[in-house]
């Protein structure tokens, strides 16, 4: 099993890292076209704002990349919401891959939504194992508006895809490697797609 | 729907847990790590690590420590205590926390928020506020509380959102280790006038107080250290008992 994280300055992946460590699999970081496409699952993280994270995949040409991937690729929070067509945050065009758009919480609520939150609606081999309103840790400003590809939802305000599927694409919003026992699960699912 | 959270707070000195710890099969009670991975299991929601460390090699001991938790624990941390500057800030991100908290520093120099905020997301940045009620008006303290300022609490929470912070942690210097309860009114205000979470902090001392301090100061968490460490709160009990007072947590 050769597990990359795409490192492209996105914030904190050593948690992405060493929660892959706990499960027994060294998870490489890696910027390198040649070995993101070599390897047998992706991992597509990100932490921090829209636009400049964007400008990093542009810059590195990842951006171009990652749409062209033919193996299961995960994206996590601000990288599954790369993965949109738009997101509100910076006005910034997404990479395309799932068919919604990002947009903000309304200002009713308390922004970020920082804690633990229930998942429904399950409906991804993504969640074997994981049942029904299990918590995941979410900190975020920005939602996904529902579409087709929405395999499990959170209540916040509104109600909003928490996790997306297109083909070989997983996304996640909540942080399953600080997300205890279930998140861990799902991380293993992922590795055993 | 959104849950509230119980936040155990651990100080640390040189990489190790200064106070005292009582806690229930603990082999060593002053390795952060196992206590943390303890407070894991037990069902805490979060971590906050208080560096009080003095000097230099205290700091880079607690860097290491900081990523052997980030190792090991499956939970989200955050640790403050002396934080300054943004390289500091890029190092303890860098070694695996979640979040860091600032305090005196922010004070100093208001910048700083907006500094990190833009560079590392607001999501990971806490401003810790120790405030102190003197004739009914609520005056920052800094230096651990050591220090008076002139400074209004309420005013200095709303600049401190409006520059960028994700979440502020309030304690209550009249309210802190009296066990008696949080300052609920204050944080009710604060909770009210900011549209940032706010974690209370500072007067814990039974099960009621946690369940108070979520009705009547409208916190969205709740942090505390020796009703913890020493046995005297369980965890687990306390999620039990708030969520039979209608206050949604994670069991």
């Amino acid at each position: 099993m050769k597990l990359v994280i795409i490192n492209y300055g996105a914030g904190n992946i050593k948690s992405i890292q060493f929660a892959f460590k706990r499960l027994g699999v060294d998870a490489v970081l890696s910027d390198s076209p040649e070995e993101i496409m070599a390897a047998d699952k992706i991992i597509f993280p990100g932490v921090g704002e829209a636009s400049s994270a964007m400008k990093m995949l542009d810059e590195s040409g990842l951006d171009k990349l990652i749409p062209t991937l033919k193996q299961p690729v995960l994206g996590i929070c601000l990288g599954m919401q790369l993965l949109c067509k738009s997101t509100e945050e910076g006005n910034t065009k997404g990479l395309g891959i799932f068919q919604t758009d990002v947009k903000r919480f309304s200002n009713d609520l308390k922004v970020p939504q920082m804690g633990w939150n229930v998942i429904k609606d399950l409906k991804s081999d993504l969640f074997s194992g994981i049942k029904e309103n299990e918590y995941m840790y979410l900190i975020h400003s920005y939602y996904a508006e529902h579409c087709e590809e929405t395999i499990a939802a959170t209540d916040y305000g509104i109600n909003y895809a928490s996790a997306l599927q297109h083909k070989n694409f997983y996304g996640v919003q909540f942080h399953p490697e600080k997300s205890s026992l279930a998140g861990e699960r799902i991380l293993q699912n992922f590795l055993e797609i | 729907m959104l849950t509230k959270r119980i936040i155990p707070c651990l100080d640390i000195k040189n990489g190790r847990t200064v106070k005292g710890v009582n806690f229930v099969d603990l082999r060593d009670a002053g390795d952060p790590v196992e206590l943390a991975k303890q407070y894991a299991d037990v069902g805490a929601d979060e971590l906050v690590f208080l560096d009080i460390s003095a000097t230099l090699e205290g700091r880079a001991t607690t860097l290491e420590m900081v990523e052997h938790v980030a190792e090991q624990v499956n939970i989200p941390f955050t640790v403050g205590g002396g934080i300054s500057s943004i390289e500091h800030v890029n190092d303890l991100l860098q070694c695996g926390a979640d979040k860091v908290s600032i305090n005196s520093s922010a004070v100093k120099r208001p910048e700083l928020i907006n500094e990190l905020s833009n560079k590392f997301g607001s999501q990971c940045i806490v401003v810790a506020i120790d405030a102190k009620q003197i004739e009914e008006q609520w005056k920052v303290h800094l230096a651990g509380g050591s220090i008076p300022t002139d400074i209004d609490l309420f005013e200095w929470a709303k600049e401190v959102e409006e520059r960028g912070a994700g979440e502020i942690l309030f304690t209550s210097m009249n309210h802190d280790g009296t066990k008696n309860g949080f300052a609920n009114k204050a944080l009710a205000k604060l909770s009210s006038a900011l549209n940032i979470p706010i974690i209370a902090s500072g007067g814990a001392g039974d099960i009621q107080h946690f369940v108070d301090t979520f009705k009547k100061g409208k916190a969205d968490a709740a942090l505390a250290a020796s009703v913890f460490h020493f046995g005297e709160i369980p965890i687990s009990e306390l999620k039990k008992e708030l969520k039979n007072n209608n206050i949604e947590v994670r069991l």
